[in-house]
């Protein structure tokens, strides 16, 4: 029972680490090209654009799996 | 987390979603092209430019420039005069019949600083991008149509906060960025929706958050006047209007002698909604990327010229300006715009993926694997 509930604490810190970090790293990148220009725009570019890479990153074979019709599953993992 | 519990997350992501879904369509759609007004604006409109002189050229006297104006405009009011921006050597003064008419059907007449030619009176009503920017703020309902997309906006961040929540127990079998591409497409569209969605929070809870602040700016000035203005004015909140306005030339030096290391970004005139009856407040801006958001005050009596008062903004006010760009996205240059259309774009496809997977699971008989209550355990049934 108490393993039980270990391991689903264990799974569920998982499960939101991907998202958090995006989240953190896009979320202080909107507060970086308030800082300063220059670099600091360029800073931001990064991390504000970095859940668009990620969703980029998942999106890219998913299509090109799509054109070639291939049936088999397609799931792409990133961690 | 225990069924209940998620039960009633569920229940909050739902309907808020569905409550505000088709506003925060329209607010998503029109924001989108507003993201680049200024280049739509230049686009399809002509704009006089100002005369071209090089840098630390003295710029016109503003009392000479403040006669054109009236000469052009006989029998009108000035409520401000600004200092463009985006467009640096080009003043824009506000004309209106009368000093305290609304604000928001002012004319904008557009000077040379550094000649005092006028240049031109760009008509902004009935602009592609006006219409948008109405649509956007208050949907051409004023003050109450504001305050409602205000509360669109609130019900947006609880289906941001519940959709953070009912993401775990979906994630249960799967992976990040995971989409189950060879089932339905009420499953695909389901993992679609999750993983945008839980990638572009900190982005939609941001512009959402600064949105919704935007929407009490109004009431922000109204608390401005009635505590700091009226402070600030002291005695002088009662004294009449002048017969005869002291320099403006001279209240801005004097001003700007009080703030070497700032920037005159508007000034308001007496009984304007930013002045006393009888002073002027000459609003400052910084220099730096943070700064130049901000801005600092200084009143001068109109009718002798004299110093009053200055001090710096309260929190309140603080945070509303800084709120402007964190929603606009015009503080990083062209490729942040871009990335902010495209963010936008992402929040138009949860968005839709989300009203889809309501109506696809409406479709779905009780109890089968789309079912409100069960949706959760979506994740868990399908063989992974």
């Amino acid at each position: 029972m108490s393993q039980q509930i270990l391991s689903k604490t264990a799974e569920r810190s998982t499960t939101y680490r991907a998202p958090g970090l995006i989240a953190v790293v896009s979320g202080v990148g909107l507060i970086f090209a308030l800082v300063g220009d220059g670099f600091w725009d360029a800073m931001s570019w990064l991390a504000v654009g970095l859940p668009l890479a990620v969703a980029a990153w998942v999106w890219w074979p998913l299509s090109a799996l799509k054109q070639k019709t291939t049936p088999t599953r397609a799931s792409r993992v990133l961690d | 987390m225990t069924n209940s519990a998620l039960r009633k997350w569920s229940w909050v992501h739902k309907w808020s979603s569905l409550v505000s879904t088709v506003f925060l369509l329209m607010l998503c759609i029109t924001g989108l092209p507003l993201i680049f007004h200024h280049e739509i604006d230049d686009l399809l409109h002509e704009h006089a430019q100002p005369v071209a002189v090089s840098p630390g050229t003295p710029s016109a006297n503003l009392d000479g420039i403040m006669e054109k104006v009236h000469q052009r405009y006989p029998g009108k009011a000035i409520q401000f005069l600004a200092w463009d921006d985006d467009e640096p050597g080009v003043l824009l003064w506000f004309i209106n019949d009368r000093v305290d008419s609304d604000p928001q059907t002012n004319r904008i007449a557009r000077y040379d600083a550094n000649t005092g030619a006028f240049l031109d009176e760009p008509d902004f009503n009935g602009r592609f991008t006006t219409i948008l920017y109405r649509l956007h703020t208050d949907m051409f309902a004023g003050l109450s149509g504001k305050l409602f997309l205000g509360l669109m906006g609130a019900f947006f961040v609880a289906a941001i906060i519940s959709g953070i929540v009912v993401y775990a127990p979906f994630m249960r079998k799967l992976k990040f960025g995971e989409i189950r591409q060879s089932r339905a497409r009420p499953v695909r569209w389901l993992d679609w929706h999750n993983f945008l969605g839980i990638i572009v929070v900190a982005w939609m809870l941001v512009v959402g958050g600064t949105g919704i602040l935007n929407t009490w700016a109004d009431l922000v000035v109204k608390i401005w006047q009635y505590t700091q203005l009226t402070e600030m004015l002291g005695d002088g909140k009662d004294k009449p209007a002048p017969t005869k306005l002291a320099s403006i030339e001279d209240a801005v030096k004097l001003a700007r002698g009080k703030l070497p290391d700032m920037e005159p970004q508007t000034l308001a005139f007496p009984g304007t909604i930013f002045a006393g009856p009888a002073h002027y407040v000459v609003f400052f801006k910084g220099n730096t990327p943070v700064t130049s958001r901000l801005l600092k005050p200084v009143v001068i009596d109109a009718e002798t010229g004299a110093f009053t008062d200055t001090r710096d903004m309260p929190w309140y006010v603080t945070a509303l300006l800084i709120s402007k760009p964190l929603h606009f996205g015009d503080y990083g240059g062209m490729p942040l715009k871009i990335i902010w259309a495209i963010l936008d774009l992402v929040t138009i496809i949860i968005l839709i993926t989300g009203l889809y997977l309501w109506i696809a699971r409406r479709r779905v008989p009780a109890g089968q694997a789309l079912e409100d209550g069960a949706s959760y355990s979506i994740a868990e049934r399908v063989p992974t």
